[in-house]
């Protein structure tokens, strides 16, 4: 491992602190995939700080304005939280099934969020759910709209000195659920060829679609909105033709590449596919 | 160097760590607990696996120097005053080993899987388990292993 220096702050001030210092200042939370980054050398590091010590990073609250998710709080944390169960199901579908057992109890979802992979599983869940990112630094604090959080393939927004403080997922209407699926050619332990999150708010006494929210992974350089999706549902009835319309329109959204993982056309129909399936799954937790 | 007090299977050691230094390597080669095992080191097999606070992680992917105040547990912590417990005794009862290198760290998730459900579907021990990797033979062995050890917690 090359050297670095360690700090392990408890107290968002001291930590601001430390990333205002020159050089290369990253955050670590689980590690799971900072740790590999600085042993293969795909990331470098002249500081490293163990963010998992300052309580506003450690915040997990579900209040009026939303549910909060602070940055270093693991996919288990945020996965079994009785209102993620209940109430923000994509998210529990995505934080439960990123890597293995041994990897969630470690891996934040705000490091997940800062990871930035194109393939980052709980990302479409939050995109679904229109999160906003509380971001800081030692000359103040910004939120921005989590669809706006991603510059490519590795890279955030994060300007120099800056950390993700926490997430912050509006409350969902009544009528509403989430769904995220991915795609991977085992059932665990893998990186999805795509993956798609799907939110849907229902007005009962017509069965219209009031909103749609529809996030893509692993099809772009950055997790992507299909706003086409979206606006080929909302406002119309909810039908299985609707919901094959809408699938074919989140296609629109993909511009992915062809590797190891898949071919570009296979990852475009699936998609279709998984766009249709969790649509599917959110009607039916719609309607219990 | 940095100074860390960490608690390894009850005993509290206190160590002054390189920032660099993973747990793994800490174990292994400064702690000589050698039964956690170095796989693939970037957290796809599992052969590393130990319990932080109770929770199941793969050591190869964590600092030492984030360990300042945890507890842990390996493999040479699961029995208690020499006897084995009852995954260790089910995979020696089942033969759910062959070369027995993946083994401590399938002991160590199927014991955390255990004390946090006793009572397990296949489906679940399967999932639990995915991050542990077995390159020899297969899993119906281990996994027999587990349900036969969840029946002896349940009596």
């Amino acid at each position: 491992m090359p050297s670095f220096e360690f700090a392990q702050p408890t107290s968002l001030e001291e930590a601001l602190q430390l990333f205002a210092a020159p050089g290369e200042v990253r955050a670590l939370v689980g590690g799971t995939d900072i740790v590999d980054q600085l042993k293969t050398g795909r990331r470098n590091a002249d500081m490293v700080v163990d963010v998992k010590r300052i309580p506003e990073l450690q915040r997990l609250e579900s209040t009026d304005d939303g549910l909060h998710i602070g940055a270093a709080r693991s996919c288990t944390d945020v996965g079994e939280f009785p209102a993620v169960r209940s109430t923000y199901r994509a998210l529990a579908d995505s934080a439960l099934l990123i890597g293995s057992w041994q990897i969630q109890n470690r891996a934040g979802v705000g490091g997940n969020v800062c990871n930035a992979a194109p393939s980052g599983d709980t990302i479409p869940a939050l995109l679904s759910h229109e999160a906003r990112a509380v971001i800081a630094s030692a000359s103040g604090r910004r939120e921005i709209a989590l669809s706006d959080f991603f510059a490519g393939p590795g890279q955030t927004v994060l300007q120099k000195g800056e950390i993700l403080v926490e997430l912050i997922l509006p409350s969902p209407p009544a009528n509403s659920a989430s769904s995220y699926l991915r795609f991977i050619p085992r059932n665990e332990m893998d990186i999805a060829v795509a993956g798609v999150g799907s939110f849907l708010q229902l007005d009962p006494a017509n069965n219209t679609v009031k909103k749609a929210r529809i996030a893509l992974a692993s099809v772009a350089p950055t997790p992507v909105r299909a706003r086409a999706a979206e606006e080929a549902l909302e406002g119309n009835v909810l039908t299985d033709d609707l919901i094959a319309t809408a699938a074919s329109a989140a296609v629109e959204a993909a511009t992915p590449i062809t590797d190891v993982r898949g071919s570009a056309e296979y990852r475009r129909e699936l998609v279709r596919v998984l766009t249709g399936r969790t649509l599917g799954i959110c009607r039916d937790r719609i309607n219990g | 160097m940095k100074h860390i007090s960490m608690t390894v299977n009850g005993d509290q050691h206190e160590l002054l760590v390189d920032q660099g230094w993973t747990l793994l390597e800490t174990l292994r080669d400064h702690l000589r607990l050698t039964g956690t095992k170095e796989g693939c080191s970037n957290g796809n097999c599992g052969a590393c696996t130990v319990m932080i606070n109770g929770r199941t992680a793969n050591s190869c992917l964590v600092l030492a120097a984030e360990m300042d105040g945890n507890e842990i547990t390996t493999v040479e912590g699961i029995a208690s005053h020499g006897e084995l417990n009852a995954v260790q005794q089910a995979f020696i009862k089942d033969g759910a080993l062959q070369c027995g290198f993946c083994t401590p760290g399938f002991i160590v998730s199927a014991t955390a899987l255990l004390q946090r459900n006793p009572n397990p579907t296949e489906e679940e021990i399967r999932m639990r388990l995915a991050g542990n990797l077995c390159r020899c033979t297969g899993y119906d062995k281990i996994i027999m292993a587990v349900e036969d050890a969840a029946a002896m917690l349940r009596g």
